[in-house]
């Protein structure tokens, strides 16, 4: 810094740590409470030492909430919706910067819109859309009397069905449908020089060749954080996997974590419950750490 | 700013974004459309008809008790948790900044919070934060009955706002230290250099300049606290004890899918979106003029 100033250096060190070990410390104490016993977690105060059930308990968690099929369950569901996310972005931002046409500015801001409602206020109707994703369109054909026509013609009646719930397709394509993404690809795009296209173009390459080849390959640190941002946006999500998963067989194991709740009246096994919070911690944490400078840098550029 | 290069055929551009049109199509606009159309009508569960009720539904919802009770929540849950968040965010980025040795460190941990699903995290503090078990058991011990989110609603209150900033601290924290950082040094030597104290440079350059992220989060964070909340709400207390957490968004969803008040819950959705627009609105235009842009 610019003069000195011990005493405040001294304070300054000492509300960071303060801040430190407001951070670490949940960590440390589940952790610290997935190796205990029944007995020790349940003792007031809880021993801060670490007990030596740790292994014990982190595979009594696993097997009661049965978290390797629901931890694949949300990997599937991260890494879908990421990947979603990062195709579906850079080809609506390639469509809205390197072309002209009319409606362009409509189809911008139809995108920005969707950056307004999140899922959570829309989330029953979205549910009823999932549980026939067909629904709207048999709703466009029966207004315009389309349905009806069809079935004068051909006398099939037009019922379009098809179910979502309880599948991936059904856990990650609306979380797909919002503009995060679109507008961190546009921005870049935007600081791609002109020189650069008019030099592709010369050599004969079109539009696709131009995105797939120099594109693309430009945006490769956007593609990186935007990836990261989403898998743990997706890993996280709580409200609509809950909803859509009526079967156990597609439930994430953030949802699952409910099931490790001491019940009113039963055993308090919160060194169990604390060995799957630990488990169900451990991915997204894992990415933050490995990621975090193109997940920073992400989370800047998205945003702001 | 525009492209001087573009590439001719509109047809192949349109092309490019039917994907995303179809997607939010799907799932953004025929959900937000049939929310407007359902609050309006009184929805039979599992289909079956609907009959056009008008504001009917949200006359009902405006004068039920639970309904403002869930509002007030929300604002108190939305009011506290965000000052605590972007306060104690802003103090640990300013010192951050000051880049002593050991900032790095901080640096790295301070982000972590932000990795963690909002339910892990109502799980730690629900152990954490239990009346019978851990730490808050001896405060009981001292002082009996003194804290237990299981009976006192207050006390629920304070759990679900501790985890919900806690998360956001880390969150606030990464927005704030990288405003911090792209404030020119030489700026701040200068004025040192003029004379003027750390108390002084951080009220006249330092805080003038962060204004825009101080905005941009004040809107994220308040916007969050109305979703975001609905993990921690339903692993901690599960809106009780006696609806003193029932925020707007678990009121919507036990309504709606515990319920099966289709219809109620729409209105309350339709509410909701509304309260969150307007915050944002009144936000831009009574915060914005404060706020000094670079």
């Amino acid at each position: 810094m610019v003069e000195r100033t011990p005493i405040l250096n001294f304070l300054t060190h000492l509300i960071l740590f303060a801040g430190f070990i407001f951070c670490v410390a949940p960590f440390v104490i589940v952790a610290v409470a997935a190796s205990h016993n029944l007995k020790d977690v349940n003792d007031v105060p809880m021993s801060l030492l670490p007990g030596s059930d740790f292994w014990l308990n982190m595979k009594t968690a696993w097997t009661t909430a049965d978290l390797g099929p629901k931890l694949f369950n949300s990997f599937v569901m991260a890494a879908g919706v990421a990947a979603g996310k990062v195709i579906i972005s850079a080809l609506t931002a390639f469509s809205i910067v390197y072309f002209r046409y009319p409606g362009r500015m409509f189809i911008f801001w139809l995108i920005f819109v969707t950056l307004m409602l999140p899922l959570e206020v829309r989330i029953v109707p979205t549910y009823a859309v999932v549980a026939n994703v067909l629904s709207p369109y048999q709703a466009i054909m029966d207004v315009t009397g389309l349905s009806w026509l069809i079935e004068k013609v051909s006398g099939v009646q037009v019922q379009l069905s098809l179910g979502l719930l309880n599948s991936y397709t059904g856990l990650i394509m609306p979380l797909i449908a919002t503009a995060t993404g679109t507008f961190l690809y546009r921005q870049f795009f935007l600081t791609v020089p002109d020189e650069l296209t008019e030099a592709a173009r010369m050599d004969g390459a079109g539009a696709l060749r131009f995105f797939i080849d120099i594109l693309l390959p430009l945006s490769r640190n956007n593609m990186a954080a935007l990836g990261t941002i989403m898998f743990l946006w997706a890993w996280n999500q709580y409200l609509w996997p809950l909803l859509i998963t009526t079967d156990a067989s597609h439930a994430t194991a953030v949802t699952e974590l409910k099931q490790l709740i001491p019940n009113v009246g039963g055993a308090p096994e919160w060194h169990i419950a604390m060995a799957g919070t630990l488990i169900v911690m451990l991915p997204p944490l894992l990415v933050v750490v490995l990621m975090q400078r193109w997940f920073v840098r992400g989370l800047i550029a998205t945003e702001k | 700013m525009e492209k001087r290069v573009t590439f001719g055929k509109w047809t192949i551009g349109i092309l490019f974004a039917v994907p995303q049109l179809l997607l939010i199509f799907t799932f953004f606009y025929w959900p937000a459309g049939q929310a407007v159309y359902w609050s309006l009508t009184l929805q039979q569960p599992w289909g079956g008809g609907n009959i056009w009720v008008g504001l009917d539904n949200f006359r009902s919802i405006l004068s039920n008790a639970d309904y403002w009770n869930s509002i007030t929540a929300s604002l108190i849950f939305a009011g506290i948790s965000t000052g605590l968040a972007m306060i104690i965010a802003l103090v640990l980025a300013a010192l951050t900044d000051r880049q002593l040795a050991g900032s790095r460190l901080y640096r790295v941990v301070l982000i972590w919070p932000y990795g963690i699903a909002a339910p892990a995290l109502a799980m730690a503090f629900r152990f954490i934060l239990a009346p019978e078990a851990g730490f808050m058991a001896v405060v009981n011990q001292f002082w009996p009955g003194f804290w237990d989110p299981g009976l006192d609603g207050a006390d629920a209150m304070a759990s679900i706002i501790v985890a919900f900033s806690w998360k956001y601290v880390g969150y606030n924290f990464i927005f704030f230290l990288a405003a911090f950082q792209a404030i020119p040094r030489s700026l701040i030597e200068a004025a040192a250099m003029d004379g003027s104290g750390i108390i002084r440079r951080f009220r006249d350059i330092q805080f003038p300049l962060i204004t825009p992220t101080i905005f941009f989060l004040l809107v994220i964070n308040i916007t969050e606290s109305f979703q975001d909340s609905f993990g921690i709400v339903d692993i901690m207390t599960s809106g009780g004890p006696a609806n003193a957490t029932n925020l707007m968004v678990y009121k919507i969803y036990s309504d709606g899918f515990r319920g099966l008040d289709y219809s109620g819950a729409a209105a309350q959705s339709i509410i909701l979106m509304l309260l969150i627009i307007l915050l944002t609105i009144f936000q831009f235009r009574f915060i914005e003029r404060r706020v000094h842009y670079r």
